[in-house]
Order: structure tokens, then C-alpha cells, then sequence
């Protein structure tokens, strides 16, 4: 378990807890059944308190967990038959955005995320989950795909943003991701999007202008890191706390806002504390999102999607 | 305390825009740092005339030059919630906000107007970098939106002049969605068979570059101007190096395919109006000295006198005018 800064406290006493299981397994006279009892009661109330209410700095940590399921892992977990496609057609294959032909229950259906990669070596191949122009490319070419063969296209997003590199400027980053959103604004096929760690500004909404969007209870979404944010806004990176405050980056914020349609609950002490029961609630929230808009006509998915961006944000936070 | 200072002098301050107030008679260049007489400026289009660097033009001073006699009427805009997220860095936004206007004299980051460019009717939208440096928030949304709504009402062409630092952070993630709304405005124009033409300005970054200002059906950029997703900066401190000389200028993208043409601001209208008139299926401009158009209403005012090289007078038949 990797516990993050702000659980310190609470991984002192499950080490302490740990160390005295160990000790009583050496020695079989030593009774500590109570004692340890009183520590994992201790434990579990500090972790409720923890994730009772999570600062938006402390859930971007959560969302940024490297414990957490990625984009991988939901694959293997929730489809079945996966069949990954590769390429740009142009350039190059991005390992940063993954994504094929699956089965979800039986429909095929065309799915596409980003993966950060789980250890040093699968993070350097995945960029750790920073697409470069080759990536949005080869998401438009998935995306035109499913539209040509009736698809439905599900989307998984988890990045800290398009990649800031010297060739992916020069390939036109920007042209890119704008071809990729336009591209989801398109097809005529249901568009589901889930924003499982991070949504990261431009990058994230490449992949997310869906016809549904929801995000994990501890995910972020938004225009800006609050490092940045910081940085730009404070003129010093460490007020990322109040940075992170102010920009309204959480789920239950952008869910006032109208900006995404549901949240899906997490496990107690986050998504990296219950993989197999997060990844389970995110399948039964595609389920539920692809039964709202299946059977509609392609102009109507179409038009529904223009529709709900063209309206987003007429109230603020009234809304 | 007294309460005229406090209540009544920021009332007259912004009722008296900074255009009347009398302006500095020099301006320094930004990129090779000559002392310009503000009058030569200002005949040059902003373009210092030593090294030729296209220095930020307001919408207003464009439009003037733009339009046919500098006669343009202006595109109203649905008025978006103010501060939707309540705000607050160091400032509260609002208070950012109510600085800018009164620095600039203007209520927003971007200008929509509507007129004729070589007896080609068009709709125009520019942004403003003096204007919290032209970012982009819920009002440039609907700008930009109410700016296509027009051109597909009035069958026209849509020339949008890009100039942003990006995305307004002080509307957080509802500037975001300023990205997927742009497309869904500039995909308005393509499904009515109209041209949408981008002229990317110094500097045009962030969300911007990755939304309308990247969707045109041709991209212009003006000389030297700094066009980028990434600044120069970030890319820096994240690869470590020093990138090359010119990287994500007008003329590295052009060499990098990324880009139509790098134009001059003095050549722009003239192009435009080339490109234009081809796109509309109109007959080519005709240039040099003619006789003036015969005016539509008495009260129209005198023709601009033709400067040498100018494409203003075109060919006027009643025809061209009012298309679609
Ligand atoms: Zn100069």
C-alpha cells in the first residue's frame, strides 16, 4: 500500500497493527488479538475522517494515486475479446492512448483511454499518460471507425495533460486535440466518457466531449493543474491547495456546474483501496449511461451532444 | 472620507474610455525596442517600422482598417453569469474584470462585427490581448458562437482574427468547455458550406490553438507571431533543453505544414479579399483607381481615398452585395 502525506497518521497505526500480527506469529503465547483489534477500529475511524471530506488538493492526490486502476486494468476488468488497434496512420503508434475493438457485456463497442502505466518502465512507454499528436490521431481514427460501423464509443480519461514536447509541437499538438474533439463532436454513433484519475484541460477534453460523462467520486477535471494555476495566478507553485480551491476542479463541483452527468461512487479511502469494486461500479455506469442513448438516431446523438455543450455553463454555479 | 472620491471618480474614470484621455506620443517596440512616434505607428498598422514586428492590434483598429471605409456595425452578445465559479486568486475576478475594462475601454476579449471587406459581405470576430490577454471564457464562448450564428443567418464567410494566452482561469473548467463549444460553433459554419478563415495573431496559445483557432478552412498567421499549445517555457522545463531559434513562430509552423500562408498585417486585407471572393464564387476584385461604387443611401460617407497598392475599390456591381 502506498499511503499518500495526508494519510501518515493513519499508516503509523496500521504498521503498528502489522508489526504486532507479525510478533504474535513468531510467539504464540503472546495474546494480542485485543490490542490489535483496538488499532484497526482506530485505523478505520481515521480513514473514514480522512476521506469524509477531501480538500480538492487532497483528492487531485487521490486522483493521481499510482495505486489506482488505470485505464488497463478497466479494460481487462469490464471488456471482454480486446482486440487493440494501432497507429496514426501517419507518423507513429502512441503508447499514452490505448484503445480497440472490445466487447462490453456482448456489444462490441470501440474503446479508447489513456494509460499512465503502473511501474518505472510501462510509465516511460506510456509517457505517463501524455499523448502526443500521434495519440489524438489515432483516437480520431478509432473514433471515425466506430461511426462507420455503428459503434458505440466508449472513452477513458485519465491524464495530466497533452504532452509539452519539442515534436509534438512541430506535429501540431493543437491541431490535434482540436480534430479530436471536433471528431467526438461528429459521430453519429453513443459517445460515453468517464474521467477515471485525472482530466487534464485540453488533453482530457479530446477524448471527453460525450454524449455522457461521468467521473469517479476523487477524480479531477480541469483547465489548468493547480500547480500551474499556482504558479500563473499566486506567482508561487506551493498555493496549489488554494489553487485547487478556487478552480472547482472536483466531481461534486462539476456536477453543479452541469458539466458532468453523474459521479460514481468510490470504495472508503478511494479507488486504491477497493480495485475490483471500483472498476465493477465504473462497468455498471457504462451500462447505465450507453442504456440512456442507444436506439437514438445518429443525427439526434449528434445534435443532443452539440446541444448539451452549445447550453453548458448558462447558470455558474446557480445551476 | 469623502464620498465623491470614493463613489463618483471610478464612475467618471470608466465612463471616459483611455482612448480620450491624450496618449503617449512614443512607443517602444517589443522585439527590437525602437522608439516609434505613435501617429507613424498607428498609419503602419502597428507594425514597427524598423524590424517589422506586428505588434497587438485592439479589434477596433483593425476592424477600422478592415472593413470597406472603416464602416462596420457591431454583433451583439449574449451576456454569459458573471463570475460563475466566485472566484478569488489574490484578487476576486470580478475585480481583474472591472480593471480590464478600464484599461481597454471594452467589455470583453473579443469584438464581432459585421460589414463589407471589398464589397464582400462578412462577419468578423477579433480578440483582444490588451483584454486580460484575450483569454478565453464564457463570453468569447458566445462570442464566437453568436459570431457563426450570424454568418449562417446572413450566408457569409466568418475571418476571425485569433490573439490569447488561452483559457480564462478564473472560469476554471467552464473555460474548458469553451473548447467543445467553439467546435460545436465553427461545425455550424462547415454544415452550411461557409468559409471560416483564421487569422492567428502574436500570440495565440493554449486552448485556443486547440479549438477554433486551429479549425479553419485556411489558416493564416502574421509574421513572427507565436502560435503554440505548450509555451516555450513549459517545453523547456520539461525536456531540458533549449529549443531552436523561431521554434513555434508563424514561419516554423508554416515550414512544419502546420500553416497556409504567413502574411504580412499590410497585405492581409488584399488576401483576404482574393480568398474570399474565390470561395464565394464572386468575380475577382478589380483593382487599382476606379470610379466610387454608387453609394446605397445619400448618407453613406465619402469613399476612402485609394492608397498606392490598395485593393480598395473592387467591382461593385449590385450583385455582390447582400449574398446568400
Ligand atoms: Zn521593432
Amino acid at each position: 500500500m502506498n499511503y499518500l502525506d495526508f494519510e501518515k497518521p493513519l499508516a503509523e497505526i496500521e504498521g503498528k497493527a502489522e508489526e504486532l500480527r507479525a510478533m504474535a506469529r513468531q510467539n504464540s503465547e503472546l495474546d494480542i488479538a485485543k490490542e490489535a483489534e483496538a488499532l484497526d477500529q482506530k485505523a478505520a475511524g481515521m480513514l473514514r475522517d480522512l476521506y469524509k471530506d477531501l480538500s480538492p488538493w487532497r483528492k487531485c492526490l487521490v486522483a493521481r494515486h499510482p495505486d489506482r486502476p488505470h485505464c488497463k486494468d478497466y479494460i481487462d476488468a469490464l471488456f471482454s475479446e480486446y482486440t487493440p488497434l494501432a497507429g496514426d496512420r501517419n507518423f507513429a503508434d502512441d503508447h499514452a492512448v490505448m484503445g480497440g475493438l472490445a466487447r462490453l457485456e456482448d456489444r462490441p463497442v470501440m474503446v479508447i483511454g489513456q494509460e499512465k502505466g503502473h511501474d518505472t518502465k510501462s510509465r516511460i512507454e506510456r509517457n505517463f499518460g501524455m499523448a502526443r499528436p500521434e495519440g489524438y490521431r489515432k483516437a480520431i481514427r478509432l473514433m471515425e471507425m466506430a461511426h462507420r460501423f455503428g459503434l458505440p464509443v466508449i472513452t477513458l480519461v485519465d491524464t495530466p495533460g497533452a504532452y509539452p514536447g519539442k515534436g509534438a509541437e512541430e506535429r501540431g499538438q493543437s491541431e490535434a486535440i482540436a480534430r479530436a474533439t471536433q471528431k467526438c463532436l461528429e459521430i453519429g454513433v453513443p459517445l460515453v466518457s468517464v474521467i477515471i484519475g485525472e482530466g487534464g484541460s485540453g488533453g482530457a477534453v479530446a477524448l471527453a466531449t460525450a454524449n455522457r460523462v461521468a467521473m469517479l467520486e476523487h477524480s479531477v477535471y480541469s483547465v489548468i493543474s493547480p500547480e500551474g494555476c499556482a504558479s500563473i495566478l499566486w506567482k508561487d507553485a506551493e498555493k496549489m491547495r488554494e489553487a485547487a480551491e478556487a478552480l472547482r476542479l472536483t466531481a461534486q463541483d462539476l456536477r453543479k456546474l452541469g458539466v458532468i452527468d453523474r459521479i460514481i461512487d468510490e470504495p472508503l479511502g478511494g479507488a486504491q483501496r477497493g480495485r475490483e469494486e471500483t472498476m465493477a461500479a465504473v462497468g455498471a455506469a457504462l451500462e447505465a449511461m450507453l442504456g440512456e442513448i442507444e436506439g437514438k438516431a445518429p443525427d439526434k446523438l449528434v445534435s443532443d451532444r452539440q446541444r448539451k455543450f452549445l447550453e453548458m455553463g448558462k447558470k455558474g454555479l446557480a445551476a | 472620507m469623502n464620498w465623491i472620491t470614493n463613489y463618483v471618480r471610478p464612475r467618471i474614470n470608466s465612463l471616459f474610455s483611455r482612448r480620450e484621455v491624450p496618449e503617449n506620443l512614443w512607443r517602444k517596440c517589443d522585439e527590437c525596442g525602437s522608439m516609434l512616434f505613435h501617429r507613424e505607428l498607428a498609419d503602419n498598422l502597428n507594425v514597427c517600422t524598423n524590424c517589422g514586428h506586428h505588434m497587438p492590434i485592439t479589434p477596433r483598429e483593425r476592424f477600422k482598417t478592415l472593413f470597406d471605409n472603416g464602416v462596420y456595425s457591431e454583433v451583439k452578445v449574449p451576456e454569459p453569469v458573471a463570475d460563475p465559479l466566485h472566484f478569488r486568486d489574490q484578487k476576486r475576478y470580478p475585480d481583474r474584470m472591472k480593471a480590464a475594462q478600464r484599461a481597454t475601454g471594452e467589455k470583453e476579449a473579443m469584438l464581432i462585427a459585421e460589414g463589407e471587406v471589398g464589397r464582400t459581405p462578412v462577419v468578423s470576430a477579433a480578440q483582444d490581448f490588451s483584454f486580460m490577454g484575450g483569454s478565453m471564457g464564457m463570453y468569447v464562448g458566445n462570442a464566437i458562437i453568436a459570431a457563426c450564428e450570424r454568418a449562417v443567418k446572413l450566408g457569409r464567410p466568418l475571418v476571425l482574427f485569433s490573439a490569447a494566452g488561452g483559457a480564462r482561469m478564473q472560469e476554471g473548467i467552464l473555460s474548458l468547455m469553451q473548447m467543445p463549444r467553439t467546435t460545436v460553433a465553427v461545425q455550424m459554419l462547415r454544415e452550411a458550406g461557409l468559409p471560416y478563415i483564421v487569422v492567428l495573431t502574436h500570440p495565440t496559445t493554449g486552448g485556443v490553438t486547440a479549438s477554433y483557432a486551429m479549425l479553419g478552412d485556411v489558416q493564416i498567421a502574421e509574421p513572427n507571431a507565436l502560435i503554440c499549445f505548450a509555451g516555450p517555457r513549459v517545453i523547456e522545463q520539461t525536456i531540458r533543453e533549449k529549443l531552436p531559434e523561431g521554434f513555434q513562430r508563424a514561419e516554423y509552423l508554416l515550414d512544419h505544414g502546420m500553416l497556409d500562408r504567413v502574411t504580412h498585417r499590410k497585405d492581409m486585407r488584399d488576401e483576404l479579399i482574393t480568398i474570399l471572393r474565390m470561395l464565394m464564387h464572386q468575380p475577382p476584385a478589380v483593382r487599382g483607381d476606379l470610379p466610387p461604387p454608387e453609394p446605397l443611401t445619400p448618407a453613406e460617407p465619402e469613399p476612402r481615398q485609394a492608397e498606392a497598392g490598395d485593393a480598395s475599390e473592387t467591382a461593385g456591381e449590385k450583385t455582390d452585395r447582400g449574398t446568400g
